[in-house]
């Protein structure tokens, strides 16, 4: 994958999202003694940033010890805010290596209504077929109206065989039969896709534990990642929704997607502090090619503007 | 929905209800968590800090000083800033136009518009009688038509024949042609989700919007959103002049502070609220309902509403549990005198608490006026503190003294004790009943909750 392609590409998604905080920013200093005045303002940037009135109040506390008084520059606090950001944000940085020691390697996908699950699979499966690897998808949001049909079509854009059931079908049982069919054809990635759900709603979170529970029937490893896809638009309540997320089905990484919007996806901030949970990749567009690696300098200081 | 949001609230509140008099210090302090408090409730900065302006304005100055109770002054004032900021009333979908009657739908990818015009379509089916036509025009999305076909069907709506290759524009003329010749009421719009910074794709539904003129162009938006709720409303409203909005997942437990950030930005009403999967889990937006939910405050708004009420509520808190656990002295019953001749009738009062029927018509026939409770006090002034804490040593010699003292007589006193006794039995009654903390509940519902021209208390 090119690299730089992928840097201008998302740069000049999140510069869209940080003109703006950019322009204030400059606004505020130009050239400018660090004061108490300031400092305020810059952690009000980070709040509209999607950062969070906590997290952002722990980073201006931290750039104030090193520059209060200090006269600085726009470029100074880009490049000294931008690093506080990027240091939080490295430990998480971590693609998603297959194992493929796992045959299959079972990816379970997780999220909110309209998070954009479906997109990411049929974008994930693309990816592993340009690697070299067979992938099966497993057609498990059996609620919606045409879920199925939604990432039949990924199927056939990223050639991937689809396991269908009908609908309103026990999402579980599709996923194992969805497993134990993967198993027979030597796949080398399967990847589960499954219903949108509130965390908050108990019913819907124990259906999903139900999947884990099943598939370890045939595979006691199984799932080998289970992921969540966030939408970079979320604010705050992200912090309670990937927590639940995390403790009711043991999610091993967030892919966040819509990051070529102008939603600023800050929250990941606060998200990589509380959980440091890995995140996998970033969606940056509706083609199959717009999932990147994530990038935690690069996001850093897109994010404060560079 | 908004269990998080009030809560933060309600502490911020009752540290305020415990203060005595609010100094300018305690209103800053106050606003400084209120902003704290919005922010993590996702509205937008630059809505934030409107808001605790307008609330700083009106807070800081005479009304609030001088008010003899400034915190509940300060509830009321953030509860009529929070429900202005929401839009005030609760307003309906227009469909005050020649049919058909086009409604363009439109938002960010994901945001739930496509499950929102169905519900649309069926609330209007049911509930208006109209005939719906639903059409998706979302080419970008795969399956998006087909989604829409089977929701429709589902609500037993009638949905526009796909045909593929058509284009966004081509689907809404053929939509509203369709709905002109088969005699339709309304036409609902279904667009694919962009960006706001999508120019081609904001182009192509500008386009839309100019060959349809649609009466309604909703703006569906997840009650997750954070700050940029602020750019996508603005954008939109840009593009597509906006005339409402609508909340989506507002089941989830999101402090759904979009809602307030969006609806500033715009000025166009949120309309309407997403409660569910079902397609029937669409419900009216309430401004006063979600900002007196997001306050978690209501019982207080109505007290303060309610002009005569001076109650000074801590008071009344340290009464009910005191009241809850039976223990309820003499003490009590003359701080609770002080306070009901500051706000009117006892038996109105009484007539509030759940049970309290018999007594009440006690006290109505007893005939009781102002002069009659100034006696009382005058009365229980004359007891020792033991004595009021404790009436059952009251005998002979003791109640001589104490009708001396304050210039009744020993009959009045003995009125009194026993008026007293019947009380305290009751309310332990009441207790056993229901428990501590349902009396309490009951005793907030009675304290706040008053409708149709009853007295507050």
């Amino acid at each position: 994958m090119a690299v730089s392609a992928f840097f201008s590409r998302l740069k000049s998604g999140l510069s869209r999202s940080a003109a703006k905080l950019t322009g204030n920013i400059a606004a505020v200093f130009t050239k400018r003694k660090l004061d108490d005045e300031a400092l305020e303002e810059l952690e009000e940037q980070l709040i509209a940033a999607d950062l969070g009135p906590a997290v952002a109040a722990r980073i201006i506390k931290s750039f104030r010890s090193t520059r209060f008084g200090k006269e600085v520059t726009v470029e100074e606090i880009r490049e000294t805010l931008g690093a506080e950001i990027g240091k939080i944000l490295a430990p998480v940085t971590t693609p998603l290596e297959i194992d493929r020691a796992h045959k299959p390697y079972v990816i379970l996908m997780t999220g909110v209504n309209g998070a954009g699950k479906t997109t990411t699979i049929g974008k994930l499966a693309a990816r592993y077929r340009q690697a070299g690897l067979s992938c099966m998808l497993a057609a498990g949001d059996t609620f919606r109206a045409a879920a199925v049909e939604q990432l039949q079509v990924w199927g056939v854009r990223a050639g991937a065989e689809v396991v269908t059931a009908p609908a309103n079908t026990d999402p579980a049982s599709l996923a194992h039969d969805a497993l134990s069919r993967a198993q027979k054809a030597g796949v080398d990635v399967l990847l589960i896709d499954t219903a949108g759900r509130l965390h908050n709603k108990t019913a819907l979170m124990e259906e999903l534990r139900k999947i884990l529970r099943v598939i370890r029937k045939l595979d006691p490893t199984a799932p080998h990642a289970t992921l969540l896809t966030l939408d970079a638009t979320t604010g705050q309540n992200a912090v309670t929704q990937v927590g639940i997320f995390k403790e009711m089905v043991e999610l091993s990484g967030l892919i966040v997607t819509k990051l070529d919007g102008s939603a600023r996806g800050g929250i990941v901030v606060a998200l990589a502090e509380k959980y440091g949970l890995p995140i996998h990749a970033v969606g940056t567009g509706e083609q199959i090619d717009d999932l990147r690696e994530f990038d935690a300098d690069e996001f850093g200081k897109a994010l404060v503007g560079e | 929905m908004f269990d998080t949001l009030s809560g933060k609230f309600s502490d911020i509140f009752d540290r305020l209800r415990r203060r005595g008099a609010l100094s300018e210090a305690d209103v800053n302090e106050a606003l400084r968590e209120i902003r704290l408090a919005l922010l993590d409730a996702d509205v937008a900065l630059p809505v934030v800090k409107e808001f605790v302006a307008t609330v700083k304005e009106k807070a800081v100055g005479a009304e609030v000083l001088r008010s003899v109770s400034p915190g509940q002054m300060v509830v009321k004032i953030v509860n009529d800033a929070l429900v202005e900021a929401l839009g005030g009333a609760p307003v309906p979908l227009n469909l005050l136009a020649p049919s058909p009657i086009p409604f363009l739908m439109v938002g960010l990818q994901g945001s739930g518009k496509t499950t929102t015009s169905a519900k649309i379509a069926l609330r209007l089916k049911t509930r208006e009688r109209k005939k719906v036509l639903l059409a998706s025009l979302d080419t970008q999305r795969p399956a998006a038509q087909l989604q829409l076909e089977q929701l429709a069907q589902k609500a037993e709506v009638a949905s526009l024949p796909i045909i593929a290759g058509q284009t966004p524009l081509q689907i809404a003329q053929r939509a509203m042609e369709t709905a002109r010749r088969e005699v339709y009421d309304v036409v609902i719009l279904d667009t694919a989700g962009r960006l706001s910074i999508d120019l081609a794709l904001m182009e192509e539904v500008k386009a839309v919007r100019a060959a349809v003129n649609p009466v309604e162009t909703l703006l569906v938006v997840d009650a997750m959103t954070g700050q940029d709720a602020v750019t996508t409303a603005t954008a939109f409203n840009e593009a597509v002049q906006i005339t409402g909005i609508v909340m989506t997942r507002l089941d989830g437990d999101a402090r759904g502070g979009a809602a307030l950030s969006m609806r500033s930005v715009t000025g166009a009403p949120v309309k309407l609220a997403g409660m569910g999967e079902k397609l029937d889990a669409l419900d009216e937006f309430n401004p006063e309902r979600i900002a007196g939910r997001i306050l978690g405050m209501g019982d207080i708004v109505g007290l303060v509403e309610r002009a005569a009420a001076n109650i000074d509520q801590q008071e009344a808190e340290k009464l009910a549990k005191k009241m809850a656990k039976g223990k309820f002295d003499l003490e009590d019953y003359a701080a609770q005198i002080k306070q009901i001749s500051k706000m009117g009738s006892l038996s109105g009062i009484l007539g509030m608490l759940p049970g309290v029927g018999k007594i009440k018509q006690q006290i109505e026939n007893a005939n009781l006026d102002q002069t009659v409770f100034k006696r009382h006090i005058a009365i229980i002034c004359s007891m020792t503190p033991a004595e009021r804490r404790n009436p059952d040593i009251l005998k002979a010699s003791r109640k001589k003294r104490i009708a001396a003292g304050s210039g009744t007589s020993v009959p009045e006193v003995n009125k009194l004790l026993k008026q007293f006794d019947d009380m305290s039995t009751m309310m332990k009654r009441m207790n056993k009943m229901g428990g501590a903390e349902a009396m309490m509940r009951q005793m907030q519902a009675a304290l706040g909750g008053a409708k149709g021209g009853r007295r507050p208390f």
